[in-house]
C-alpha cells in the first residue's frame, strides 16, 4: 500500500493542520510517512502545497512524482488545479468551492468549476459554509479532510484520535467542533459521490 | 513510538543528544527550525543549552568557536548565504582547528524558494578543507549529527552538515537514541592553536594540509558512504544526499539495476569511486545543487572518462532535483501528465493585510511620482516583496545590509534622492557599519529603518534591534535633527510623506525610523513591545 496526497491552498489557510492529522494518524498506525511542506517567503499569501506520502514500505522521495498523486485535497478551487500535473489518471479531487481572492487577475469562478467538474472523480463542496454552520469556520480544512476520509488508507478511529490529540490543548469545545466538522465532511462526501 | 520530526528538527534533536552546550544562529529559511526546536526543548532548558538568537551568522559562528575553545560542544546554524557572512571565521577556524566538537549546519536552497541564489555550501567545506556530511533522510539527520560531533573531536576540525530545503522541511517518523553527557570545561593543551599570527598560522595550515589524508580515510570507511550492488554495469551511479532518494523513487522498492555509490560524507572516497569507475562503462552523478562531485571526478580535458550529470547537461543544471527531473538520465520515458489548466493564474507571495510596510511603500511611491530620479535601495526581509506589484517600490535587492551601502555608493555617483529601506533586524545584522560610513562622510542619503520589532519573514523571531535603534543611531553619530520617528499608518500618510520629503531634501544623512509592530506578532509580544518602546528622541 502506498498513498500519495497533495494538499493545496494559500499560505495561512490551514493545510499544515490537515497534514498534521494525516501524519499523526499514519504514525500511530505504524505506517511510514514523509510529508514535505513550505516555509518562508511563499507562506505570505502565496500558493502553498504539502506532499504527504503514507506507505507500509520504505518511502524514498519526500516529493511525489508527477502523475502519481492518488488525490489532491485543496482548501481553494484554483489552487486545486495548480497541481493537476501530479494527479494520477482517475485520481480524486477534493476541494472547497470558495475562492481566496488576493490577486487582481483571479479567474472567473464558473470557469474553475467547469474545469474541476470535467474530472470524473471530484468532490466539490462548500466546506466553509458547513464549518460555519457548525459554528467554527476555521474548521473548513477538517471538513475537507472528512470528505476525503473514505479514500484514505487510515482508519476512522486513527483520524479521530489524531484530531483529538492535535486540538487537545485548545480545549474540549474545539476538539468537538473539529470532530463534528470531520463527520459532516464524511457525510457530505458520501452524498456527493 | 517514533517522533514525527522535520529534517531540521531531527538534526536539532541529534545535537541535543550529542551533548551540545550551545547553538548559535541567525534565522534564515530553510534553517530556522533547527534553533527554534532547541529553544523550545524542555531537555535543552534543563541542560542549560544556550540557544538565544545571535545578531548575525558571523557573531554566531565566533561564539560557537569560543564555546568550543572552552572544550564544550557547540553548533552554529545558518542558511547558505549566511555562510558568506560568516566566511571569515569559517575559513580561519579550520586552520586553528577546534577543541570541543563544533558542527556548522548550512541549509542550502536549490530552486531559491526563499533566497537570492542557490549557492552550494559543499564548495565552502572543500575550500576550508574540512569534512562535509550530507544526510539523505530525516533519520540520517538525527544520526549524522551525533556522528559529526564525534568526528569533529576526533579530527580536531569543525564539521559541516549540509542540508537542502526539501530535507529541512519534510517530516518523517524518527527513532531517537541515547544522549551523550555534555563536556566539562577543558582548555586546549596547545597554547598556540588559537593564536593565528602568521608564525603560528603557517604551522596550523601545514597541519591542516597534513591531515587531509585522514579526512579521506574517514570518508572511505564512513558508514554513510554506502555501495549498493547492481548487475547492469553499463552505468554506475553516484548519488549524494537527497538525490539518492529521488534515484530510488524511480525503481519499485528501490531496486535499481545499476551499481550505486551513495555519498553522504566528503572529501570524496577516492578508492570507492575508482572501483565504480573500473567496473562500469559510464558514471551518472546525481546531486542536488551545483555539479560539485561531477566537476571533481570529470576529466577536465574530456579525454577518457564518461561522466554525466548536471554539468554534461544530462540532468537539469539549475533548480532543485526531483524524482521526475532525473528520469531521462536514467533512461526512462518521461510520461506526459495533465497540464496546469490555462485558467489558473499565478499567486505570488504578498505582504500581510495591515502590514506596516504597505503604508511605508504607499508614501515612498507618492514621493517617487514627485521626483522621477528617486532610486530605492532595498534589503532582505518581508519588505523585499515591495519589489513586486502592486508596490514596485524597490530598485535593488542584493544581500543583507546592502541597502544603505548601495545607496551611499549611488549617492557618491550623483544619484538623488537615494533612499535605503532596511528592516530593524537586518539593520543590526549588517546595516550599522554601512550607516557609520555614510555618517562619516555625511553622504546625502535617506535611510528608512522599517522597524516592525521582529525577524518577520522567518516567523517573527525576536529582533536584536527591538527598543535599541534610536540609541544605536545616536551612538553612530546620526544628527539628532535628522533622526525622525514615524508611524506608518494610512491616517498618517500625508504627514509621513512631508517628513520623508524634508529629509530627502536634507543634504546629508537622515535616518527615519518607521515604527509599527509586525501584524504576525502574538498579542502578548505586542503589549510587551509597547511597554519597552518608551523611545524618546530627546
Amino acid at each position: 500500500m502506498k498513498t500519495n496526497i497533495i494538499l493545496a491552498g494559500v499560505g495561512g489557510q490551514g493545510i499544515l493542520t490537515i497534514a498534521a492529522v494525516l501524519d499523526t494518524a499514519a504514525l500511530a498506525s505504524d505506517f511510514h510517512i514523509k510529508q514535505s511542506e513550505v516555509h518562508g517567503m511563499s507562506q505570505r499569501g502565496g500558493a502553498v502545497q504539502s506532499h504527504v506520502r503514507i506507505s507500509d514500505k520504505e518511502i524514498y522521495s519526500d516529493l511525489i512524482p508527477k502523475g502519481k498523486a492518488d488525490m489532491i485535497i485543496s482548501v481553494e478551487p484554483m489552487e486545486l488545479l495548480r497541481y493537476l500535473p501530479y494527479l494520477k489518471k482517475g485520481g480524486l479531487l477534493v476541494t472547497d468551492a470558495n475562492p481566496f481572492v488576493n490577486i487582481t487577475n483571479y479567474p472567473e469562478l464558473e470557469k474553475l468549476y467547469t474545469e474541476i467538474k470535467s474530472h470524473t472523480n471530484t468532490i466539490l463542496i462548500d466546506a466553509k459554509k458547513i464549518a460555519k454552520n457548525l459554528g467554527n469556520s476555521r474548521a473548513t480544512n477538517i471538513v475537507l479532510l472528512g470528505a476525503s476520509a473514505s479514500q484514505l488508507p487510515l482508519s476512522d478511529d486513527s483520524l479521530k484520535n489524531a484530531i483529538q490529540m492535535l486540538f487537545q490543548r485548545k480545549g474540549e469545545r474545539i476538539v468537538n467542533k473539529n470532530l463534528e466538522a470531520y463527520n459532516k465532511g464524511k457525510e457530505i462526501a458520501i452524498a456527493t459521490i | 513510538m517514533k517522533k514525527l520530526l522535520l529534517g531540521n528538527e531531527a538534526l536539532a534533536q541529534g545535537a541535543i543528544d550529542a551533548g551540545i552546550s550551545g547553538v548559535y544562529a541567525y534565522p534564515g529559511t530553510p534553517s530556522t527550525e533547527i534553533t527554534e526546536y532547541i529553544q523550545k526543548s524542555k531537555t535543552a532548558k534543563e541542560l542549560n543549552i544556550h540557544s538565544q538568537w545571535s545578531v548575525n551568522e558571523k557573531t554566531a559562528m565566533e561564539a560557537a568557536l569560543g564555546m568550543s575553545y572552552a572544550g564544550k560542544r557547540s553548533m552554529t546554524v545558518m542558511k547558505h548565504v549566511g555562510l558568506n557572512v560568516a566566511a571569515d571565521v569559517f575559513m580561519n577556524m579550520s586552520v586553528s582547528g577546534i577543541n570541543g566538537g563544533l558542527v556548522v549546519v548550512v541549509a542550502d536552497d536549490p530552486s531559491m524558494h526563499s533566497s537570492q541564489n542557490e549557492q552550494d555550501s559543499r564548495y565552502y567545506g572543500r575550500f576550508a578543507m574540512i569534512p562535509i556530511l550530507e544526510p539523505s533522510t530525516q533519520q540520517e539527520c538525527y544520526e549524522i549529527t551525533k556522528y559529526a560531533f564525534d568526528l569533529s573531536e576526533k579530527m580536531e576540525l569543525p564539521i559541516m552538515i549540509r542540508l537542502v530545503t526539501r530535507l529541512s522541511h519534510s517530516r518523517a517518523g524518527i527513532k531517537t537514541g541515547d544522549r551523550t553527557a555534555q563536556n566539562k570545561i577543558k582548555l586546549p593543551t596547545n597554547q598556540t592553536q588559537f593564536q593565528l599570527i602568521p608564525m603560528h598560522a603557517r604551522g596550523r595550515y601545514q597541519h591542516l594540509v597534513d591531515i587531509q589524508g585522514g579526512n579521506r580515510k574517514s570518508s572511505e570507511k564512513s558508514p554513510y558512504n554506502t555501495f549498493i550492488n547492481g548487475d547492469d554495469t553499463s552505468m554506475g551511479i553516484i548519488a549524494s544526499g537527497i538525490a539518492y532518494n529521488y534515484l530510488m523513487e524511480n525503481y519499485e522498492d528501490g531496486e535499481c539495476p545499476y551499481p550505486v555509490l551513495k555519498i553522504s560524507q566528503y572529501p570524496l572516497p577516492k578508492t570507492r569511486i575508482k572501483s565504480l569507475f573500473d567496473n562500469c562503462d559510464k558514471i551518472l552523478v546525481l546531486e542536488d545543487g551545483y555539479p560539485f562531485i561531477e566537476e571533481i571526478i570529470s576529466d577536465f580535458l574530456d579525454e577518457k572518462r564518461a561522466v554525466i550529470g548536471r554539468l554534461s547537461g544530462h540532468v537539469n543544471r539549475v533548480g532543485e532535483l526531483d524524482p521526475d527531473s532525473i528520469k531521462k538520465a536514467l533512461g526512462f520515458e518521461v510520461e506526459k501528465t495533465e497540464p496546469i489548466p490555462e485558467v489558473v493564474s499565478g499567486r505570488p507571495p504578498e505582504l500581510c493585510v495591515g502590514c506596516a510596510h504597505r503604508d511605508l511603500f504607499d508614501a515612498i511611491n507618492i514621493l517617487g511620482k514627485e521626483n522621477s530620479s528617486q532610486k530605492v535601495f532595498g534589503d532582505i526581509g518581508c519588505y523585499a516583496l515591495g519589489v513586486l506589484d502592486p508596490f514596485a517600490s524597490i530598485d535593488t535587492l542584493i544581500d543583507m545590509g546592502a541597502s544603505i551601502t548601495m545607496a551611499k555608493g549611488a549617492a557618491d555617483a550623483g544619484i538623488h534622492p537615494a533612499i535605503a529601506i532596511i528592516g530593524d533586524s537586518t539593520f543590526t545584522h549588517s546595516g550599522m557599519t554601512g550607516l557609520l560610513e555614510a555618517v562619516i562622510e555625511d553622504t546625502p542619503i535617506t535611510v528608512i529603518i522599517s522597524d516592525n520589532s521582529a525577524i518577520a519573514m522567518t516567523g517573527a523571531q525576536d529582533s536584536a534591534a527591538s527598543g535599541r535603534i534610536v540609541d544605536i543611531c545616536k551612538g553612530i553619530g546620526v544628527n539628532k535633527d535628522h533622526l525622525i520617528l514615524i508611524t506608518p499608518l494610512h491616517k498618517n500618510l500625508q504627514n509621513n510623506i512631508d517628513l520623508i520629503r524634508n529629509e530627502i531634501n536634507h543634504p546629508g544623512v537622515s535616518v527615519i525610523i518607521a515604527q509599527r509592530p509586525c501584524v504576525q506578532l502574538p498579542k502578548e509580544k505586542k503589549d510587551l513591545l509597547r511597554k519597552i518602546k518608551n523611545i524618546s528622541l530627546n
